[in-house]
C-alpha cells in the first residue's frame, strides 16, 4: 500500500487552488486537442481536475499513485445478511486499461461494480477512485469523481429522447442554475450549447445520429445499451464501469459495441471496468483481466496468463456451458 | 384510584379499544399491499359499501343472518370484480398506477353504494349497549370492548388461516416472493382473487363496527384515512405491524386529543398521528415492522 | 414508476407556435368579446384555476414522479396567504401580493416534501395527506389566518391591478387568463430545461439519475416547491377570481383528488395534459346534467347527479390508466396524427 499523507490545511489550500488552474488548463488543452480529433496523451489527461480531499473520510494519496491508478479496490468484502457476494477482493486499473471481470454466474460481478459505485455498502476493504478512498463510495459523488456506468438490466430514462439521455449525462457539471436556465441568461444558454455539442459528437461516434429524437424506450435493446454507453461517455469519465455491456447482442452488434469500447478509451484515455461473459470478446478486448469464483478472486493477469490458469480451466470446465446460457 | 390517574388509564383504554378498530380497517390492506403490492385505496368505499348494503337489506325486513349472508356474497362478488376487472389488466404496472386505479375503484363504489341505497344516514345496531363498564374507577364502553373483541377475533382468524391452511402457506410463498411463487407452480391469480374476497370480508366486518359506532353513512369510506398513518407506522406488508401500530395510534391520539388538544385549540386527531408516524419513519424508514427493502440497480 | 408515465415526458409543439398563437388570440381577443357572463363564471375562471393547479401537480406527479395526495392544501396556503398580504399590508400592489402567496405555498410544499428525502411511494403519499389534514386542521382552529372571521371563511380582496379593476366576470376570467399564461410559460421553460430534465430522470430511474450527477434530494425537495409554488397560485384564482368567498372546507381531500384525476385524465407529465384534464372535470357534470334532463322521467335529482358524477369519474379513471396511461394528451396526438396523415 502506497504511503499515505495528511497535509496541513493552509497546504491543502495551496495546492486545491493549484489544482483548479491545472483542470481548467489541462482541460482546455483536453477541448483543443479533442476538437482535432486527436489523441489525448494519458499523461496530461491524470492531472486532470482530482476530487477534494476535503470531505470526511477521504484520505489523500500520494500524487503519483493518482497519476496511474484510476482505481484500486482493497481487499473489499460483501455480504447481504449471512450471504457473501464477495470477499476480499483486490482489483487495480490503470489509466487506459480495459480491465475485464470474468466468472460464473453468482460470481459476485455485478455486485463487485455496484459496491465500487456505491450502491452497495461493502463489510470490510476500500475503494480507491482517482486520489480519493471510500469505505463507502458515496454514489452521489461519482459523476464528480470522474466515474460513470452503465447497468446490466438498462437504466435509461425512458420518458427521454435518446439525445436527452445523452445530454442527461452531463447532469453532474451543470453549473448554471434553475434562475438562470429558465431565463436563459448567457451563462446558461452557452453550457447548454456547449453539452449539445458534446452529446451530438457522442452520439455521431456511436452510430446514434440516426435515431437521436426518438424515445429511447421504443428502440431495441442493443441500441438501447448502446444509448447507455454514450450517456456514460459524454461525461468523459476517467473511470468507466461497464456491466455487461454486449449481453443479448449478436455478434456483429458484439463487434460494434467492442469497437466504440475501445474507441472511447483512445479518444478519452479512461480506465474501463468490463464485466463480459463472451471470452472470445474479453480476450480480444481487454488488457487485463480478473476472474472472481463464488466471490473470491481466483486469478487476475493479462488475457494469455488467465487463459493458461488450471484455476480459471478447473471454474469453467465446471460450469462449462455457463458463459452461453447467461448471455441469452 | 386517583380520580387523575383513573382517568388517564381510562383515555388509554379507549384509545386501545379504537386503535383495535384501525387495525381491522388495516388489516384490508395488509393483506392486499402483501400479495400484489396495491396500496387499494378503494378499502374504505368496500367498508361503506358493506355497511350501506347490510343496513339497508335489515331496514327492508331482512332477518340479522340473512342480511349477514348477502351482504357477503355481495363483498365477495364485489371484491372479485376489483381483481378482475381493474387489477388484472394493469398486472405489472408501477405501484403508483395500481394506486391510482383503487382511487378510481372507490370513487365507483361510493357512487355506486349511495346510488343504490341513497345518501342519508342509517344507524346500525348491532343489539349491543352501549353502557360503559366500570373497572376499579376506570370506565370502559361496552360496545368498545365488543368491537375490540372482534376484530382480535378476526385478526385472529386471519392469522390462523396463513399459518395452517393450504391457501395460507400458498399466500404467504407469494407475498415473499411472487417469482419463486410462480415458479413452484402457485397459480397467482387464484391468490389474487382469494385475497381480494377475504379483504372484503374485511370489509364488512370492519362495516359493521365502525357502521354501529358512528352511523352508517358516507364519511365511513374515510376510516380509510384512519388506517393509512397504522400502515405507516406498522409497515404496509405487515399483519403484526398493523396490530401494534393501530393499538399505539388510537392510544397516542387519544392521549393528544386530551392532553394537547386543549393548548392548541383542539380537533388534532385528524393529523397528530400521520405526524408521529412520520416522525417515527423518518428514524426507521420502513416502519415498526416492515421488511426493509434492499436498495438494488 | 416508469411505463405508465414514461410515454409522453417531452411536450410536443402544441402544432407549433402557430398553433399556441392563435389559442392565445382567440383566448385573450375573440372570447372576451363573444362570451357571456355564464361561460366566464361558471365554465372559464374554474376551468383556468383547476388547470393552473394540475400544472402544478403534474410538475411534481408527472414530471418527477413523485405522488401528492395533497394540492389542496397548497391551494388552501396561497389563497390565505395572498389574502393576509392584502390585508396586513396596505397597498400592496396585488401581483406582489400574488407572488407573495406562491412563495409561501413553494415554502409549505418544501415542508412537506422533506420526508421525500427518507420515504418513497406510498409512504410520501402518505405524509402529503399530513399536510392536507395539517392545514385544514390550521386554517380552522387559527383564527389570526381568517382574521377572524367564523368557521375561517375569507372573502376576496377587490382585483384592481394598476388601477384597473378585474371584478366583473370578464375582468376576473382575463385576469385569471393572463396569470396561467405565465406560468404555463414558465412551466414551459422549466421543463425544456436541465433542471426539468433531472425531474424526468429521477422519475424513471432514481440511481441512474444519482449515478450520472443529478442531486436527487435537491432535485425533489425543488420539484415540490415549484410544484406548490403554482398550485398556491392555482387557489388564489381559485379563490379570488372564481369563489370570491372561500372557507377551508373548499379545499378538503375531494378537491386533491379532484386536481390528480384532472392529471391523470389529461395526461401526466405534459404540460397540455392539465388543460385537458380540467376541461374535462369542468364539462363533465354539466354535460352529465344536460343528459339527465334529456332522459325520461324527472332527470338526475342534485344528489343523483353527484353521485352519477362520482361513477364516471371513477371508471373513467381506471378506463384510462387501463387503456391510455398517457391521458387525453396522447388521444389527441394520435388524432391529430391520423387527421395530417392523409393530406
Amino acid at each position: 500500500m502506497r504511503q499515505i499523507f495528511a497535509a496541513d490545511e493552509s497546504l491543502s489550500w495551496v495546492r486545491a487552488d493549484f489544482e483548479a488552474m491545472a483542470s481548467s488548463a489541462s482541460l482546455l488543452i483536453f477541448r483543443v486537442q479533442s476538437l482535432l480529433g486527436q489523441v489525448v496523451p494519458l499523461r496530461h489527461r491524470s492531472v486532470v481536475r482530482r476530487p477534494s480531499s476535503a470531505a470526511s473520510g477521504v484520505l489523500a494519496c500520494g500524487v503519483e499513485a493518482a497519476e496511474a491508478t484510476a482505481l484500486a479496490v482493497e481487499g473489499l468484502t460483501l455480504a447481504f445478511g449471512g450471504a457473501v457476494a464477495f470477499e476480499a477482493i483486490d482489483l487495480t486499473v490503470q489509466a487506459g486499461e480495459i480491465h475485464a471481470v470474468i466468472g460464473p454466474n453468482g460470481a459476485g460481478k455485478s455486485s463487485l461494480i455496484n459496491a465500487i459505485s456505491g450502491l452497495y455498502a461493502p463489510q470490510s476493504g476500500s475503494v480507491r477512485i482517482g486520489a480519493a478512498r471510500f469505505s463507502r463510495v458515496p454514489a452521489h459523488r461519482l459523476a464528480a469523481l470522474g466515474v460513470a456506468r452503465t447497468f446490466q438490466n438498462l437504466a435509461l430514462f425512458k420518458g427521454l429522447s435518446v439525445f436527452e439521455n445523452v445530454l442527461s449525462g452531463l447532469a453532474g457539471a451543470q453549473r448554471a442554475g434553475l434562475a438562470a436556465q429558465m431565463l436563459g441568461l448567457p451563462q446558461a444558454r452557452r453550457e447548454a450549447r456547449a453539452q449539445r455539442e458534446r452529446a451530438a459528437d457522442v452520439i455521431a461516434r456511436l452510430d446514434l445520429a440516426g435515431v437521436a429524437d426518438r424515445p429511447v424506450g421504443t428502440l431495441p435493446f442493443g441500441v438501447q445499451k448502446r444509448v447507455e454507453l454514450a450517456r456514460a461517455l459524454v461525461a468523459r469519465p476517467r473511470l468507466l464501469l461497464l456491466d455487461e455491456p454486449m449481453a443479448g447482442m449478436t455478434a456483429t452488434e458484439k463487434a460494434e459495441m467492442s469497437r466504440f469500447i475501445r474507441e472511447a478509451r483512445e479518444s478519452l484515455g479512461s480506465a474501463i471496468v468490463l464485466i463480459e461473459h463472451d471470452i472470445g470478446v474479453v480476450m480480444r478486448l481487454s488488457d487485463r483481466v480478473t476472474v472472481l469464483d463464488h466471490g473470491r478472486r481466483i486469478a487476475h493477469g493479462t488475457p494469455a496468463q488467465v487463459q493458461a490458469n488450471p484455476a480459471v480451466i478447473a471454474a469453467y470446465l465446471g460450469l462449462a456451458d455457463e458463459p452461453e446460457a447467461e448471455a441469452a | 384510584m386517583n380520580p387523575d390517574l383513573a382517568f388517564l388509564v381510562e383515555v388509554i383504554v379507549g384509545g386501545l379499544l379504537s386503535g383495535v378498530m384501525y387495525t381491522l380497517v388495516a388489516i384490508g390492506f395488509v393483506l392486499i399491499y402483501k400479495t400484489s403490492g396495491v396500496l387499494n385505496f378503494a378499502q374504505g368505499a368496500m367498508v361503506l359499501f358493506a355497511a350501506l348494503t347490510f343496513v339497508s337489506l335489515v331496514e327492508r325486513g331482512l332477518p340479522f343472518p340473512a342480511a349477514v349472508a348477502a351482504t357477503l356474497a355481495v363483498m365477495v362478488v364485489v371484491g372479485l370484480a376489483v381483481e378482475r376487472a381493474v387489477l388484472r389488466p394493469l398486472v405489472n404496472q408501477p405501484p403508483i398506477t395500481l394506486f391510482m386505479a383503487t382511487l378510481g375503484v372507490a370513487y365507483v363504489i361510493e357512487g355506486a353504494a349511495q346510488l343504490a341505497w341513497g345518501t342519508q344516514v342509517h344507524g346500525l345496531d348491532l343489539g349491543i349497549d352501549d353502557t360503559p363498564l366500570e373497572f376499579g374507577g376506570v370506565l370502559v364502553s361496552l360496545f368498545d370492548l365488543f368491537a375490540a373483541t372482534v376484530a382480535g377475533l378476526m385478526v385472529a382468524l386471519l392469522t390462523l388461516f396463513f399459518r395452517y391452511t393450504r391457501t395460507g402457506l400458498a399466500f404467504r410463498a407469494v407475498a415473499d416472493d411472487p417469482l419463486a411463487a410462480l415458479n413452484v407452480g402457485l397459480r397467482l391469480p387464484r391468490i389474487w382473487s382469494a385475497v381480494w374476497i377475504a379483504a372484503g370480508i374485511v370489509a364488512l366486518v370492519a362495516g359493521l363496527l365502525w357502521g354501529a359506532r358512528l352511523g352508517v353513512q358516507f364519511s365511513l369510506s374515510l376510516v380509510v384515512l384512519k388506517a393509512l398513518p397504522v400502515l405507516v407506522l406498522g409497515g404496509f406488508d405487515s399483519i403484526a405491524g398493523a396490530i401494534v401500530a393501530g393499538l399505539i395510534v388510537g392510544a397516542a391520539e387519544k392521549l393528544a386529543e386530551v392532553y394537547l388538544g386543549p393548548f392548541v385549540g383542539g380537533g388534532i386527531e385528524g393529523w397528530i398521528a400521520y405526524v408521529a408516524a412520520l416522525a417515527l419513519l423518518l428514524i426507521r424508514p420502513s416502519g415498526l415492522f416492515g421488511q426493509r427493502s434492499v436498495e438494488r440497480a | 414508476m416508469t411505463t405508465a408515465i414514461a410515454l409522453s415526458a417531452k411536450p410536443r409543439n402544441l402544432s407549433g407556435p402557430v398553433g399556441v398563437a392563435v389559442l392565445l388570440a382567440t383566448a385573450f381577443g375573440l372570447v372576451p368579446l363573444v362570451g357571456s357572463d355564464y361561460l366566464f363564471e361558471a365554465i372559464l375562471t374554474p376551468f383556468l384555476a383547476l388547470a393552473l393547479a394540475g400544472l402544478g401537480l403534474n410538475l411534481l406527479t408527472g414530471y418527477a414522479g413523485l405522488l401528492s395526495l395533497g394540492s389542496a392544501a397548497f391551494m388552501a396556503v396561497g389563497a390565505y396567504a395572498a389574502f393576509n398580504l392584502s390585508l396586513r399590508v396596505p397597498g400592496l400592489p396585488l401581483p406582489v401580493s400574488i407572488l407573495g402567496a406562491g412563495l409561501v405555498a413553494a415554502a409549505a410544499g418544501l415542508v412537506a416534501g422533506l420526508p421525500a428525502l427518507r420515504l418513497r411511494g406510498f409512504y410520501l403519499a402518505v405524509s402529503t395527506l399530513a399536510a392536507q389534514f395539517f392545514v385544514a386542521w390550521a386554517l380552522n382552529r387559527i383564527g389570526w389566518l381568517s382574521n377572524d372571521s367564523p368557521s375561517g371563511v375569507i372573502n376576496a380582496p377587490r382585483l384592481v391591478v394598476a388601477g384597473l379593476s378585474f371584478e366583473d366576470a370578464r375582468g376576473r376570467y382575463l385576469f385569471s387568463l393572463t396569470v396561467v399564461a405565465l406560468l404555463t410559460v414558465a412551466a414551459w421553460r422549466l421543463v425544456r430545461s436541465p433542471t426539468g430534465r433531472n425531474l424526468v430522470a429521477i422519475r424513471d430511474q432514481e440511481i441512474a439519475a444519482r449515478i450520472v450527477g443529478v442531486k436527487v434530494a435537491r432535485t425533489k425537495l425543488l420539484a415540490f416547491a415549484l410544484s406548490s409554488f403554482v398550485v398556491g397560485i392555482a387557489g388564489v384564482l381559485w379563490a379570488f377570481a372564481y369563489l370570491r368567498t372561500v372557507e377551508p372546507a373548499g379545499f378538503n381531500l375531494d378537491r386533491s383528488f379532484q386536481i390528480l384525476f384532472i392529471v391523470i385524465i389529461g395526461g401526466l407529465g405534459t404540460l397540455r395534459g392539465a388543460f385537458l384534464g380540467a376541461g374535462f372535470i369542468v364539462v363533465l357534470p354539466l354535460a352529465l346534467s344536460r343528459l339527465g334532463a334529456v332522459l325520461p322521467g324527472d332527470g338526475f335529482d342534485s344528489g343523483t347527479l353527484e353521485m352519477v358524477q362520482r361513477i364516471v369519474l371513477g371508471a373513467l379513471i381506471v378506463a384510462v390508466l387501463i387503456r391510455e396511461p398517457a391521458g387525453l394528451a396522447a388521444l389527441l396526438d394520435r388524432a391529430g396524427r391520423r387527421l395530417r396523415l392523409p393530406a
